[in-house]
């Protein structure tokens, strides 16, 4: 005991949370992946120094709530417009560091449109996409994301390609046009795969003053509560399910291509 | 001889006791705890803190960020 008083000094500290993260108890299911992402996010500000000139867009779904935690300014979109409203944002205030939050169900499935128009145009942004195969908030429903077989409330028997479709990959879509410079996939789901997320993250940030292109930046996610498992066992279950229809690493790093590579189409 | 030694203080009251830290942990310090704080949630202590090397896992998974991780040679 007498060791612990001496180990557990101010000075001692190696790690805490950031300030740039309220003191608010987050409104998630425990073990659910929006808190970690929310505290990379937080923590790339802080490391970056720009905690007054970021501007979040927050979304429609559980994270409807990201501004009472991360403390910068925030815009509230309505459902799927998240990338529209960071556009308008970061057209008007270019000094600024803007990025959309937004979860599968809001940019892959009402929000696809703004998604791959806000990519094509290349925006300046960054776009963070938690993909947790479903809809977590309304109660666990199919999203575009939702793998084969996968039972969701919508689906009790299961995705059925014949009646539901394929599942959605949009990271290799925007990672296909022109516009995006820096197209990754990440997990949260143990301390190395944090670490990698924080550094793509801190990528898509920074890719926002060298003005390149727009950065997407999908984190594989889990639904503890839609999922229907502990949140030790859905980590679990990602790895073995989710990765390998949605392979983890980067998927695009370079600059949005060459605008005068286009003007040969019309001479 | 000095040794590494490291500690981890828990926010009890703001702990959901997901257990995503205690899988994290590589040397086996940590458990939930059979007590449960106001919210009814089994929170996570070091069992066994002699074990603990400062390695900062179980803070970095934690999705509610209630973890303060120190570590000093003793
Ligand atoms: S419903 Fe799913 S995505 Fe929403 S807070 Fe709970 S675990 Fe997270
Ligand atoms: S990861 Fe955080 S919230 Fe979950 S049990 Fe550990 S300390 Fe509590
Ligand atoms: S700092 Fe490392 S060794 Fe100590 S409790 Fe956390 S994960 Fe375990």
């Amino acid at each position: 005991m007498a060791d612990l008083e001496k180990i557990m000094k101010e000075e001692n500290i190696v790690y805490k949370k950031t300030k740039v993260l309220t003191d608010n108890v987050m409104h998630y299911c425990p073990g659910c992946s929006h808190g970690v992402v929310h505290k990379l996010i937080a923590e790339v500000i802080e490391e970056l120094g720009i905690q007054d000139k970021t501007i979040g867009i927050s979304p429609v779904g559980c994270s409807v709530f990201a501004y009472n935690y991360i403390d910068i300014d925030w815009q509230e979109a309505a459902h799927g417009r998240a990338p529209a409203n960071a556009t308008a944002t970061k057209r008007l205030m270019p000094d600024k560091f803007v990025f959309s939050y937004q979860g599968d169900g809001d940019l892959a499935s009402i929000g696809a449109a703004e998604t791959l128009h806000a990519c094509n145009r290349g925006e300046n942004i960054t776009m963070i996409f938690i993909n947790n195969a479903m809809y977590g908030m309304t109660g666990g429903q199919m999203a575009p994301t939702t793998l084969v077989g996968m039972k969701t409330s919508t689906t009790p028997y299961g995705r059925n390609i014949d009646l539901n479709g394929y599942p959605m990959k949009m990271t290799e879509i925007v990672a296909s046009l022109p516009g995006t410079c820096y197209v990754t996939r990440q997990s949260v789901h143990d301390a190395a795969s944090v670490k990698r997320c924080k550094k793509a993250i801190k990528k898509g940030f920074e890719n926002q003053a060298k003005k390149i292109g727009t950065s997407f930046i999908e984190i594989t996610s889990t639904c503890n509560s839609g999922w229907k498992m502990p949140p030790v066992e859905a980590n679990k279950w990602m790895e073995k399910h989710m990765f390998a229809y949605y392979p983890q690493g980067d998927l695009k790093d370079a600059e949005r291509d060459n605008p005068d590579d286009y003007i040969k189409y019309i001479k | 001889m000095a040794k590494i030694k490291g500690a981890v203080k828990v926010d009890i009251e703001k702990c959901k006791g997901c257990g995503l830290c205690v899988e994290a942990c590589p040397t086996k310090t940590l458990d939930l705890s059979k007590e449960v704080n106001s919210k009814g949630y089994n929170y996570a202590y070091m069992a066994d803190p002699d074990s603990c090397i400062g390695c900062a896992n179980c803070a970095l998974v934690c999705p509610d960020s209630v973890i303060t991780v120190y570590k000093t040679k003793i």
